[in-house]
């Protein structure tokens, strides 16, 4: 099968945050990027599949030029070949301009299963998958922590987790737009080898006019949503903070703990 | 043209109206009010009379129902079809869901069907001069952002759960006419449902627990859980965890907490190197005393927390625990 796999790179959650001068998101520079959690596992299973049936994997992505670091990591592992939607007009978008940018340049082939990651790390709107399957028209399934192809590839099984501990298990029709919760599988390290072979992979670079769109319709211009701030939430109403070496502060906690808490 | 109403979009339980289902009436209700109009409710289901009757207290302007029986169970073909033509020719200025794991599945399908914004997950908004200002968790949970919408048009909002308080939904004077959706011809079910499955159903049961030590990403390893131990056996706990230890096959899945895990309440909730993504947050925030540690200052699990340490969880584990040893002994 033929798998396109769309990725997308975002802030490393563990690093320490900063609110950029203009105060519209954070500031960048310095900051590490890693490609988004769900989104390696999506990559995982679309190259198990893509093993298992003799295809090939083409990771797609759109953004700045530092995501060429994200898809040179998915080349490594094992990615045949990918999509760079790479131009100005594309950035500032929300789910809806992001995917119909995507779904333009997924469009151009014939692909039998597209995934993607069910929520990105930094803005987390968890909705991109679903939204590129409107635009193919394909069916789709959020959250789905179990995928197996049936039928030679015309159908699905699929496990899809839902609140309080349930997982829910259908079929559906292929190709379809399956959007993968972190945990589905192992993701797998880059060998050397593939570390090496991913610069001989090709990278092809899609502007907005190339995918024949109009930039009113892509990026902030094509979004019906604009963030105008971002800020640490207000602090002051949370914890009360130990302070001291390590066992002055676990001695004053523990003393909370028995005599203002008394929880233990 | 879309008008001044919000719609609020009702998932029943078990034919009731669930606390959910008032949070998304109520969010719905202080929409409408900003926007000077009125809010309505629709229901989706099968047999769903009674909670119809029940949501038709509340100030409402219409509680419109599609019962069909394809409506029974959840596939996105049928809840979009059944939604997509109401909302067509209706146009509401929003139409506000449950932020579940079900209505997101379906809701992004819902909005590009009609050609609406979308905007998931807000906690809150306020009303100014320069229109409405949605306030959304970015970066699990680090930051907020403040969204505003562009353009015309209906926009679909998902609202967090316990963001708008179920206590705050207005009661109507009269009881609100209850309408049948004209169109359910689009309604078509897309998946065969093959059944339910428990994830871990028989095992570890943290929510009977009195005191949890729960550990996340930072505490850097499965083969770093031996000090985690000794602090639990001190406390007498049981140990959670979130959900990236989990998926890094650092503990197993039945002592996951969070929205896809287990949801805790107990006495005290010790939290190691867990940022407290909304995920976690909302299967601990019962708890009666939180700690957090934690080396980032900023990790916004000291904003639920009673008290916290901020530093490095492996200096600070074998103090804590010599120091219970000792507050116990004594």
């Amino acid at each position: 099968m033929k798998v396109a796999v769309c990725i997308k790179q975002v802030p490393d959650v563990e690093a320490r945050l900063r609110v950029a001068k203009d105060g519209r998101w954070i500031d960048e520079e310095d900051l590490s990027f890693v490609t988004n959690e769900s989104d390696r596992y999506a990559l995982e299973e679309g190259l198990k599949i893509a093993e298992a049936t003799g295809g090939e994997v083409v990771v797609v992505s759109l953004g700045p030029d530092r995501v060429r670091d994200a898809l040179k990591k998915a080349l490594a592992v094992g990615a045949a070949r990918a999509m760079f939607l790479k131009d100005p007009a594309f950035s500032g978008g929300d789910a809806i301009a992001t995917a119909r940018a995507l779904a333009a340049a997924i469009r151009r082939e014939s692909f039998d299963l597209v995934l993607t990651g069910s929520q990105s790390d930094d803005v987390g709107y968890g909705s991109t998958g679903s939204l590129l399957a409107g635009h193919l028209g394909w069916p789709h399934a959020w959250l789905v922590i179990g995928l197996e192809i049936e039928a030679g590839g015309k159908t699905a099984q699929v496990k899809r987790e839902m609140e309080s501990g349930m997982n829910e298990i259908f079929r559906l029709n292929l190709p379809a737009v399956i959007e993968i919760q972190a945990g589905i599988n192992h993701p797998r390290y880059a060998s050397l080898k593939g570390i090496m072979g991913a610069n001989k992979k090709p990278i092809e670079e899609v502007t907005v006019a190339g995918l024949g769109l109009e930039a009113e319709t892509v990026g902030l211009a094509g979004s019906r949503l604009e963030i105008v701030s971002v800020a640490f939430p207000e602090s002051g109403t949370g914890a009360q903070i130990l302070t001291g070496d390590a066992a002055t502060a676990a001695q004053a906690l523990v003393l909370k703990l028995r005599q203002e808490a008394r929880v233990i | 043209m879309s008008n001044l109403n919000v719609w609020a979009v009702l998932q029943l339980r078990d034919g009731q109206v669930s606390r959910a289902a008032l949070e998304t009436i109520a969010a719905a209700q202080q929409l409408a009010a900003a926007l000077g109009g009125k809010a309505e409710a629709v229901i989706l289901g099968s047999g769903v009379g009674d909670g119809a009757i029940a949501a038709a207290g509340r100030d409402l302007a219409a509680v419109h129902v599609a019962d069909h029986a394809d409506l029974a169970g959840y596939t996105p073909g049928a809840f979009i079809g059944a939604l997509a033509p109401a909302l067509r020719a209706a146009q509401p200025a929003f139409v506000v869901f449950a932020h579940t794991y079900q209505t997101v599945d379906y809701a992004p399908r819902l909005a590009h069907e009609v050609g609406a914004g979308l905007l998931p997950q807000i906690t809150g908004f306020t009303s100014g001069a320069d229109g409405l200002l949605f306030s959304r968790p970015i970066l699990g949970g680090k930051l907020q952002a403040k969204v505003k919408v562009r353009g015309e048009g209906t926009v679909i909002v998902s609202i967090q759960s316990g963001a708008f308080s179920s206590d705050s939904v207005v009661a109507g004077s009269v009881a609100a006419p209850i309408l049948a959706l004209a169109d359910l011809s689009e309604i078509k079910p897309d998946r065969e449902i093959l059944g339910l499955e428990e994830v871990g159903g028989d095992q570890i049961d943290l929510t009977k627990s009195e005191i949890i030590v729960a550990v996340g990403r930072g505490i850097g390893g499965g083969d770093k859980l031996g000090p985690v131990e000794d602090l639990a056996k001190a406390l007498g706990a049981e140990i959670g965890a979130s959900r990236p230890v989990i998926d890094s096959g650092w503990l197993p899945r039945d002592r996951q907490i969070g929205s896809s895990g287990q949801t805790v309440a107990p006495k005290l909730y010790v939290a190691l190197g867990i940022s407290g993504a909304i995920q976690h947050l909302v299967g601990m925030k019962a708890s009666t005393c939180v700690v957090a540690i934690n080396k980032d200052p900023g990790a916004p699990i000291f904003a639920v927390a009673n008290y916290g340490i901020v530093g490095d969880v492996h200096e600070i584990l074998p103090a804590l625990t010599a120091a219970v040893k000792a507050a116990k002994g004594a």
